[in-house]
This record gives structure tokens, C-alpha cells and sequence, in this order.
């Protein structure tokens, strides 16, 4: 049901029950509803945007972590396992290869128009964002499941032992909602800082915020330094068309690499020098290592990339322009919501989690997930969470009981401790976040006493926000997107202080190596009062292979 | 940003308003307004949900720049991305000759 009408303003508001509720439209959550409504719940799915566009797989085209099942599956995850600074968990990297492969296979069934290979065979490990996501969302409603475009979630409900529902806003409508449930999956992804990426503006943290305010632990939050690059200016965060890329000056020359040859390959190895070239001055770029053959693909199976150029006047494969990195967080980084069970539970009784929202730490450890990984890591957990959801609200069916006595549990950007100061905005708060974890500088590479002094920036700027910070009517939800990005970053930076060591997108200039103490997660409690302990040693791959 | 609607194009379907996952724009009596640029991410989903390519994002993502209707006409780029996409009159279409396969062979 996606609802059209419009309602006058400050009309009643919309109360719904479900047995599973998920917060959040893109891939993840799409998958999450389709599990859930499978199982035989009744679901209600709310997304801040819409169902379809939301979220950063829609305006992309993202690979597949596609491992099909047969007797080289477990050397394939051996060796993605070699390749996560060795915080993955090899465990997990199996169960999801798997239910992925599932997964897509359903797409098959369904219909999804994949391509085809020369021989005929169906290419499954591509999935083009705006088709699948517009195919996932008449899935979704194919299956029953209510719909809430345009409704961003403001705060969880609980009853004091577990999270009973969500409550939020109709942006458009400027009408509150509240969605009591059984139980709630967060599928908010993850948060990029604002940062103006494709797909990704929205993603602010809301998730970590509201499973925080639950009493949910999160993991990994240090791991945001994953940037990609993209044509200045542009959205365009797509790094793909930048493996056939040389790097040159503004006047033409060539940058040479730390081994006296010329700067290439966007991708690789030497981004950390494209990353340093580019603190110094500015950094350009031309696609000129690709053949025509190749140009070619790129501009038809990723014309997504090739929108700025066209609309900017230039051939990328010809001439220069200029390039920047845009900073990922923890879309593309690993952090987030600390998972305890194998169904995607959070440590909160009632409250799942799926996506980017999820900590990947099992997954991808200290590197990147972006892309491939991900993309399989958001129809497996996904599902996973979707079934772990329905199975709860069956097992508390108190849905009559609960209603009585659920409280909202928002609190930072929504119900502050003082008085509301209107001259303090949430773009106001939001460029003083990104001013501590967006620059190369700062973020990129890491150093002891810069992460010491921002947040010290940013524990002051909380303050603030604690007590200070919320918004009017429909823009509400701004003041609770940007409480959600300063916590995020104070997360992000208390998490960083702490691991006294390099590893994977974690560089820091006063620690240059890993440390074998530090191959465990950093997990992170508290929001006021942030509290940071090491987990238990991440178990090493080789029981893989018994 | 998003920067153009053309009141030409418009059939007033008001499938923009619904489809934008920012809410940039706002329903009227007419053709939808940009009521709010600045959320834009630019995406450009709702170039390809618009069932008569009656808008135009340009690619700048940071600020607005100065481009008229006029000048989207005259380079053709109403529609371009629906068109490469295999997009038509706002629905789904083309992924099956994604030839994406052959980058990422490529790409190793």
C-alpha cells in the first residue's frame, strides 16, 4: 500500500501494528520485508525516501559476491578471508556466500532480467541499482507488505525488556507515525557524513543512533577511512573507471609513484599516494590505460559513470579532469551495529539488524566492502534479520499488552536536555562534523594527537547538540540526522583513538604497523558517556579448511 | 543538482514527488516545483521515473549551476541517461544487454 492522498497538515496521526517492522528501503530492506512476509508476518516497511531509490545500491551498478556452491567455494572464501586484515570471520563469510547464492537464484526464478554470458548462461553477479531495487520494490508489495515512502523514523519504542515498534514523521504529510510491533529491523545503512555521494547523502546514521538509544553495541566504527575517488564536484563515487586511470598535475605532467613510474590505477595499491598527491595540490585524471574495446563496455554496462562527462562536454578516455575523493564512512567502511546472533540479532531483545547499519567486520574485517561484498552481505542479512524478526514477534505474540506501556527512546536532536537554542541548525552541526572527518588529512591518514583534538572538537560540539538541538514540524528530522552524524563521528574517532595500531583503512601515522594484540573488534557503548572495549580475539581462518 | 522541469514535458504525474528519495520537490496545482535543491544528491533516479524526460540534473552535485531549458534542449540531454540506460517512458528496461561482465573479467 503506498498511499497517495494528501492529507491537511497536523491531521491524526497514523498508527499502525505489524509483527515486523523494518526501517529502511534499500537493498537490505527490501529483503529483510520479503523474509519476514514469507515467514507469515505481517510487515510494515518505512523508508525516509522511497522504496526503490533509496538508499546507495539504487543509482549504482554493484557486483555480486557470487560464490556458487561446489568444491572450490570454501578456497574461494580462504581467499577473500587473506584479504580483511584478518577481523573477518570465516564462518560468516561462508553462511553468506551461500544464502546469497540462494538469494539470486530466487531473483532467476522470479524474473529478474539478468544478463546473459556468450555461452547463454545467466551473468548473476551484477545486479544494475535502479532495475533491481524498482524489481525488489513490486516484490515487496507483491508480497503484502505495507509500504511508508517519505516517512523517516525518528526513534525506537520499547517496553523495557524489548523494542516494541518505531515512531517517525510523514515528511511530506508532516504527520507523525507510529508503527507498533513484535520486533524491528534497522536497515538504515550506514552513515557517509553528509557527504554529497551517490545514494548516500541520506544515509546519516539514524540507525546507530536509535539502536544506541536501545542499549545496542556497535563494532568497528573506526574503520571509516575508505574513500573513493570521483570527478570534482560530481556525485560520483564510482571508482570502477579509475582501474584504467593515469593521474597528472593541472599543467599536464605526469604524477610519478614512489617507484619513478607515472601515478595509474585509481583502485589499487597506490591510492594512498593518489590520496597524498592530492593533499599537495590538485590531482587530475584521464581514463587512458583503457583499450577502445573497454571503453566501450564501461560507457554502455556503467553509464552511470559517464553521465557527468557527457553533461561536463568531455571524453574521460581523451582529456583531463580533474578528480577528488569523496569520503565513504561506513557505507563503504565496516562499521556499525554490533550483531549477537546468527539471525542477525542485536544484543537489544527485539531489534535486528541488516546492511550497512550492520557492523561487516565478519565479512570484510578492516577493508572495504564496497561493491561486491556488501551487496551480498545486504540479501543475506537481510534475509537473515527478516526471518530472525518474524520468529520473535511469533514467540512474544503480546501485541495487545505491549501497546500500554512502550515509551519512545529518542533523545539527541529530538527531546534535549536544555533549552532548545534555534540559532544552532543541523547544517550548522553537520559542517562541523565533517570538518573533523571528511578531510584526507584528518581521516585518511590518522594521527594520535589530530584524532585527540577533534574529538575534543566534537565532545564539545555534542554538548551542544545534547542540549541545544532540535527541529520544528518536518524538519525534525533533520535535527535527528544531524545528532545522528555528530554521535557517529564521535564514535568514529573514540574508536580510532583507541586502536593503537594500523590495519586495513585504519592508517595511523604514530602506529605504521598492525599489532597482533589489536586482530580483535573494538566494540563502542553509550552516547553521552562513550565507552570502548576490545572484544575477544577474531578466530584465525585456518579452521576453515577442517 | 536537479535544475530543470520542463512545464513542455510535464504531464503533471507528479511521479518526481513521490520517487525522490531526498523530497526535493513539492506538488502544485501545475507541474512540481524544486522546492528544495539543496537535499538534492544528485542521483539522477528521477530523470529516469519522469515518463516524458521533463527533468534535468546536471552533474554538478555541490551547488547549482546556471542552465536553462533551453540549453538542455539544444544538447539533447532530456533524457540522455534514460536513453543509455534503456530506460523508457519511466520504466525499467536494458539491464539484460548490461555488459558489465565483460569489465569485471577485465578488470583482474
Amino acid at each position: 500500500m503506498s498511499s497517495n492522498q494528501t492529507d491537511p497538515s497536523g491531521s491524526d496521526p497514523l498508527r499502525l501494528q505489524a509483527d515486523v517492522l523494518v526501517i529502511g528501503g534499500g537493498p537490505s530492506g527490501a529483503w529483510a520485508a520479503l523474509a519476514a512476509a514469507e515467514n507469515g508476518a505481517k510487515v510494515v516497511l518505512a523508508d525516509k525516501g522511497y522504496l526503490g531509490t533509496s538508499g546507495a545500491t539504487a543509482p549504482s551498478n554493484t557486483g555480486t559476491w557470487c560464490v556458487a556452491p561446489g568444491e572450490d567455494r570454501a578456497q574461494m572464501v580462504e581467499r577473500r578471508w587473506q584479504r580483511t586484515a584478518g577481523l573477518a570471520d570465516p564462518r560468516w563469510m561462508l553462511r553468506c556466500v551461500d544464502r546469497a547464492y540462494e538469494n539470486l537464484l530466487k531473483l532467476v526464478e522470479w524474473g529478474y532480467p539478468f544478463p546473459s554470458e556468450d555461452d547463454g548462461k545467466l551473468y548473476i553477479a551484477n545486479l544494475r541499482g535502479p532495475d533491481y531495487m524498482a524489481f525488489m520494490r513490486r516484490r515487496v508489495l507483491l508480497a503484502g507488505v505495507t509500504v511508508l515512502d517519505q516517512h523517516p523514523a525518528l526513534e525506537l519504542l520499547s517496553n523495557g525488556e524489548t523494542v516494541t515498534g518505531a515512531a517517525g514523521l510523514d515528511r511530506q504529510r508532516n504527520r507523525d507515525w507510529r508503527v507498533d510491533a513484535g520486533a524491528v529491523v534497522l536497515a538504515t545503512g550506514g552513515c557517509a557524513f553528509h557527504e554529497r555521494i551517490l545514494g548516500a547523502t541520506g544515509l546519516t546514521g539514524d540507525g546507530y543512533l536509535m539502536a544506541a538509544e536501545a542499549g545496542a553495541t556497535l563494532s568497528g566504527m573506526e574503520f571509516t577511512g575508505k574513500y573513493t575517488l570521483a570527478p570534482h564536484g560530481s556525485s560520483l563515487n564510482k571508482g570502477l573507471p579509475f582501474r584504467w586511470a593515469t593521474f597528472y598535475r593541472e599543467d599536464g605532467t605526469e604524477i610519478i609513484n614512489s617507484d619513478g613510474e607515472p601515478l595509474r590505477n585509481g583502485i589499487g595499491e597506490r591510492e594512498k599516494e593518489i590520496a597524498r598527491a592530492m593533499i599537495e595540490a590538485p590531482v587530475y585524471a584521464r581514463l587512458d590505460q583503457a583499450e577502445p574495446a573497454l571503453q566501450d563496455w564501461l560507457r554502455q554496462g556503467q553509464p552511470n559513470c559517464f553521465v557527468p562527462y557527457s553533461r561536463m562536454g568531455i571524453d574521460p578516455f581523451k582529456d583531463l579532469f580533474r578528480v577528488t575523493f569523496k569520503a565513504e564512512g561506513t557505507v563503504r567502511g565496516t562499521g556499525g551495529i554490533r550483531l549477537a546472533t546468527s539471525d542477525c540479532g542485536t544484543d537489544v531483545p527485539g531489534l535486528y539488524v541488516a546492511g550497512d547499519a550492520a557492523s561487516r567486520e565478519n565479512m570484510t574485517g578492516a577493508m572495504s566492502g564496497g561493491g561486491a561484498v556488501n551487496s551480498s552481505w545486504a540479501i543475506a542479512s537481510g534475509w537473515w534479520s527478516g526471518q530472525g524478526a518474524s520468529h520473535f514477534a511469533k514467540r512474544h505474540e503480546t501485541r495487545s499488552a505491549f501497546r500500554s506501556v512502550s515509551r519512545p527512546l529518542g533523545e539527541a536532536g529530538l527531546r534535549p536536555a536544555g533549552t532548545i537554542k534555534p540559532g544552532l541548525t543541523a547544517k550548522d552541526v553537520i559542517a562541523a562534523v565533517q570538518a573533523e572527518v571528511l578531510p584526507l588529512e584528518k581521516n585518511y591518514f590518522r594521527d594520535g594527537n589530530r584524532l585527540e583534538a577533534s574529538r575534543q572538537k566534537l565532545d564539545t560540539l555534542w554538548s551542544d547538540v545534547r542540549h541545544h538541538l532540535a527541529g520544528a514540524g518536518v524538519d525534525r528530522y533533520r535535527a535527528r540526522e544531524a545528532a545522528a552524524i555528530a554521535a557517529t563521528g564521535r564514535w568514529s574517532l573514540n574508536a580510532s583513538l583507541a586502536r593503537q595500531e594500523s590495519r586495513g583503512m585504519h592508517r595511523r601515522a604514530d602506529f605504521q604497523t598492525s599489532d597482533p594484540a589489536f586482530a580483535r573488534p573494538i566494540l563502542i557503548n553509550g552516547i553521552d558517556h562513550i565507552r570502548v572495549e576490545a572484544a575477544e580475539p577474531v578466530k584465525h581462518g585456518k579452521e576453515l579448511a577442517s | 543538482m536537479i535544475e530543470v522541469i520542463s512545464e513542455s514535458r510535464c504531464i503533471e504525474c507528479d511521479i518526481c514527488v513521490k520517487v525522490c528519495p531526498a523530497n526535493v520537490f513539492d506538488k502544485t496545482g501545475g507541474a512540481p516545483v524544486i522546492a528544495r535543491q539543496d537535499d538534492c544528491q544528485t542521483c539522477f533516479l528521477c530523470e529516469i521515473y519522469c515518463p516524458t524526460d521533463a527533468l534535468y540534473v546536471a552533474q554538478y552535485a555541490d551547488g547549482p549551476v546556471a542552465i536553462t531549458e533551453a540549453q538542455v534542449e539544444e544538447r539533447d540531454l532530456f533524457g540522455s541517461y534514460s536513453r543509455a540506460l534503456g530506460w523508457k517512458r519511466g520504466k525499467p528496461g536494458g539491464t539484460q544487454l548490461d555488459p558489465t561482465h565483460r569489465i569485471r573479467v577485465a578488470q583482474v
